[in-house]
């Protein structure tokens, strides 16, 4: 524990002037604000979202590829089974195990299918998975958690209680035992990978939602006659919400992970189905004997679907919350 | 520069990038302390006040730097001066006391430790020797039973006390040069007069210079020798206190000067001389005759209990030691308090932090569940009514606030005029969107908001811009009684002259009764008509403004009116 003056105010400024340096461009902004109070100029203040994004995107690059990498992505979930050169089912023994080459960029698996429609065509699956399961973990562990924050007592004790049990298990496992339990289905897969993220939603929503509940804007729609349940809906989830898209972000990588880790062991999603998971289990087979080109991309794959997503979270951040917006 | 100058800034031009180009932030600033001086900085927010003395410490933040000037702090250039000599002068020769004593301490190590930390750290005491220091360090500053204090964490401490501590831990190296930016915000008045007086006190006894920065002119006249006005960036006046006050040069410095409440003037006088507004309505002889009127609200023996932490049957009781006396289990925040408010009367609601006052409006404004008493407004008796119900109570929109923090109050991803439209449209019988665009706009004439600025959010709004929101979205409902939570005390000196005046405006223009919930006297004594003054939960003295302001006749009233620092008139 160091106290030495010296530090300590060199770390006060550190966070001190920051402020400083707010307050005084919010002192401009407003000086230019009271200056041009004309309906002519009002309009000009505001920019759109679409100009505070390329904003963000120029000023932190890495935000920029994430947002290319989500876009192709994103076309190929869309466009995949329209645009991949062969037919992703189609097998040909005469062109089985070939590696990359002109014809097939990405290879031939061991039944002579082309592994670029493959991965293309999988994209569609694994997107869907993810983004459905948080979905359904946001309404659940989202809407949950802020009621739990909101309201306290009895709400937050019982949510607390059920993130804490769903944390008491190897999430991983959980997942696989609740997808052997219900069985093998897709729906499944969305349900359980909705269920182990469940405490980080209704954690984050919770603590978000705690400090924003005797908010001086929220006992004035106290006030204004608004009931506790819409007081929720309507002032205190739209401030959480930037927090949670973040989030969102964040696990939809997880999400793709587990779906692809449990198509990995055989559970979900089944041969011959294109999906990330499921080629990589079938290639890892061929890697010792030199076919590497079968388990590589759709290894890499989601590998670059995974890290898109967990960068597109900070460029998310910086994009919907409205402060950073002027 | 004669050799008894101490600091002395020459010209200095501080630059910051923002994403909107280069703002200077400060511009051709020029201050001298001399050796054993206090100079006062006074200027409003955004005036660059706190940027200089950053400056001079040299710890502005990274986007910032000092573009252009000179800074020599006895003899020693700061400007180019390298870092690592600049770490050895901060603490030892200069040493900063910040706005917040609660931020400024570790909250998880005791208050003793860290002036122990700090003493063997300059080498100013040894292993043996420290804690005995520290003890003296602690009573230097006035601490009462410093043996004890010694072992408290910073939050066992009042705000006072850990700003106490905070100028231990400031002055335990003998600095030359003590930097105190707004040191006693947030504190009240009394425990500000009696940090400001130890201040003084512990620089002059060891002839160190001072700079204190306030937005307070009454402050900086009764502690400073030396008093330097900013505004946006710039000085604008440098003189005397003695001098400043009686004749200010500048006409930036009387109108902040004519802003300040003070003894013997209206609230009209705060206003700047160009802002020509029609004088008060004269009483009329209805109002004469206020004592003839029903009262709107009747308080009477109200009472707010809080359990207290480790009370019979929790652990800590269990662990406690069977000679020590059991606490009472509840502590009473508001102990049986009865008054009136009548129709058109302004009612200040007055005392220190801590004293009830809050907890008093917030049962008033049925946000809070008193635990006894009654609270009949108009008759009807609303404090049976529980608190989660009341929103969907017809009273509700008789009754309604304007919150201390206007930015706090308005939900940052509304506009101001969905803010506004809130009230109107769960409780009035507007309906439409272009009716309630008419209503929000003709609120905002009421309060003087351009009605182009209804369509911002919040955080594109000046603080005196988002007050009118609040005080708009309050009268949206044409309510008899509007609580004022201290309504200005976010905002600088001059934005508070204009938004009283406004609120005086509405009063009369739609007849309603205020609380007014404050600590600064100054203020209450403009706006009520009556003032009640509370201490620990009970009214300790209530009466006129004029009676209770100028004859007070409890003691605490009588402290509580020595400890606000005048101006010289």
């Amino acid at each position: 524990m160091n106290q030495r003056p010296d530090l300590d105010t060199a770390h006060i400024a550190a966070t001190g002037a920051p402020a400083a340096a707010a307050a005084i461009a919010t002192a401009v902004a407003s000086a230019a604000a009271e200056k041009d109070a004309t309906p002519a100029a009002a309009p000009a203040k505001q920019t759109s979202v679409f100009a505070h994004a390329r904003y963000v995107i120029s000023e932190n690059p890495v935000t920029g590829l994430a947002f290319g990498l989500f876009i192709l992505i994103s076309m190929c979930a869309i466009f995949g089974p329209w645009i991949a050169p062969y037919d992703p089912l189609a097998s040909n023994t005469t062109s089985a195990l070939q590696p990359p080459s002109a014809k097939h960029w990405f290879g031939t698996d061991q039944l002579g299918r082309d592994i670029l429609s493959r991965v293309m065509v999988a994209a569609r699956l694994d997107m869907l998975i993810a983004v459905a399961s948080v979905a359904l973990v946001f309404a659940l562990g989202g809407l949950s958690g802020t009621a739990a924050g909101f309201f306290g007592g009895w709400t937050d004790r019982i949510v607390g209680r059920i993130a804490d049990t769903i944390m008491a298990f190897p999430l991983f496992v959980l997942a696989m035992g609740i997808v052997a339990a219900l069985g093998n289905t897709v729906t499944n897969i969305v349900i359980a990978t909705a269920i182990i993220n469940f405490p980080l939603y209704a954690r984050v929503a919770r603590a978000e939602a705690n400090v924003r509940r005797e908010a001086g804007f929220v006992q004035a729609a106290r006030l204004s006659g608004n009931g506790e349940w819409r007081i929720l809906l309507t002032q205190i989830l739209p401030n959480i919400m930037p927090i949670m898209v973040v989030q969102m972000s964040l696990t939809m990588g997880y999400a793709i992970l587990n779906a692809a880790g449990l198509s990995f062991i055989g559970l979900g999603v089944r041969p011959p189905t294109p999906e990330w998971g499921i080629m990589v289990a079938e290639g890892a087979g061929f890697i010792v004997s030199g076919e590497w080109w079968i388990a590589f991309f759709p290894g890499a794959a989601l590998m670059l679907a995974v890290f898109c997503f967990n960068l597109l979270g900070d460029g998310l951040r910086d994009i919907v919350d409205p402060q950073r917006r002027t | 520069m004669t050799t008894n100058t101490l600091l002395d800034v020459r010209d200095l031009t501080v630059e910051f990038m923002t994403r909107r180009g280069v703002v200077k932030a400060v511009q051709h600033v020029n201050v001298t302390v001399a050796k054993g001086e206090t100079v006062g900085i006074v200027g409003e927010s955004g005036s660059g006040k706190s940027v200089t003395s950053y400056a001079v410490m040299r710890i502005l933040d990274r986007a910032g730097r000092i573009a252009d000037g000179a800074i020599t702090f006895s003899g020693i250039d700061v400007r180019d001066a390298p870092e690592r000599e600049m770490r050895d002068l901060r603490g030892r020769e200069m040493s900063m006391i910040f706005q917040s004593p609660r931020t400024a301490l570790n909250p998880i190590r005791k208050v003793g430790d860290q002036i122990s930390d700090v003493l063997l750290q300059h080498v100013q005491a040894q292993p043996s020797d420290v804690k005995e220091k520290a003890i003296e360090a602690l009573r230097k500053v006035r601490i009462a039973r410093p043996e004890e204090r010694f072992h408290a964490y910073p939050f066992e401490l009042s705000g006072g006390m850990c700003q106490r501590v905070v100028i231990a831990l400031a002055l335990a190296c003998q600095p030359q040069l003590l930097i105190a930016d707004e040191p006693t915000t947030g504190l009240d008045v009394t425990t500000q007069k009696a940090v400001m007086d130890l201040v003084v006190e512990l620089t002059r006894e060891r002839g160190m210079s001072t700079i204190l920065i306030t937005h307070d002119l009454g402050l900086a006249a009764a502690y400073c020798d030396k008093v330097v006005v900013m505004e946006k960036g710039r000085v604008v006046e440098t003189a005397a206190s003695s001098t400043i006050f009686k004749a200010p040069q500048h006409a930036y410095t009387r109108k902040l000067m004519r802003a300040t409440p003070r003894l013997g003037v209206s609230l009209r006088d705060l206003l700047p001389e160009d802002m020509a507004a029609p004088p008060l309505p004269a009483p009329d002889p209805a109002e004469e005759k206020l004592e003839d009127k029903s009262p709107l609200l009747v308080v009477s023996s109200l009472v707010k209990e809080y359990p207290r932490q480790g009370a019979p049957g929790s652990l800590a009781s269990f662990f406690r030691k069977k000679d020590q006396l059991p606490e009472p289990e509840t502590f009473k925040a508001v102990d049986g308090i009865s008054f009136e408010i009548k129709r058109g009367e302004s009612v200040g609601l007055v005392g220190e932090s801590g004293c009830g006052k809050s907890t008093t409006s917030m049962m008033v404004m049925r946000l809070l569940d008193p635990t006894s008493g009654s609270v009949v407004f108009d008759g009807e008796d609303i404090g049976s009514i529980p608190a989660k119900e009341f929103a969907k109570s017809p009273m509700r929109k008789r009754i309604q606030m304007v919150f201390q923090d206007p930015t706090e109050s308005l939900n940052p991803r509304f506009t101001a005029e969905r803010a506004i439209a809130d009230p109107i449209m769960r409780m009035s019988d507007i309906r439409g969107r272009d009716a309630i665009r008419a209503r929000c706009e003709v609120l905002a004439g009421q309060v003087g908001l351009p009605v182009e600025l209804l369509d911002r959010f919040p955080h594109q709004l000046s603080g005196g811009q988002k007050a009118r929101v609040g005080i708009a979205r309050a009268i949206a409902l044409s309510p008899e009684l509007v609580i004022l939570d201290e309504p200005t005390a976010a905002l600088d000196v001059s934005v508070q002259a204009v938004v009283l005046n406004l609120l005086e405006d509405l009063k009369y223009e739609l007849g309603m009764s205020y609380l007014f919930v404050s600590h600064d006297l100054n203020v209450v004594r403009l706006l009520c008509d009556r003032v009640i003054v509370m201490r620990s939960g009970k009214i300790v003295e209530e009466g006129s403004a004029e009676a209770v302001m100028d004859h007070p006749k409890s003691d605490y009233t009588k402290e509580l009116l020595a400890a606000i620092p005048h101006p010289p008139v």
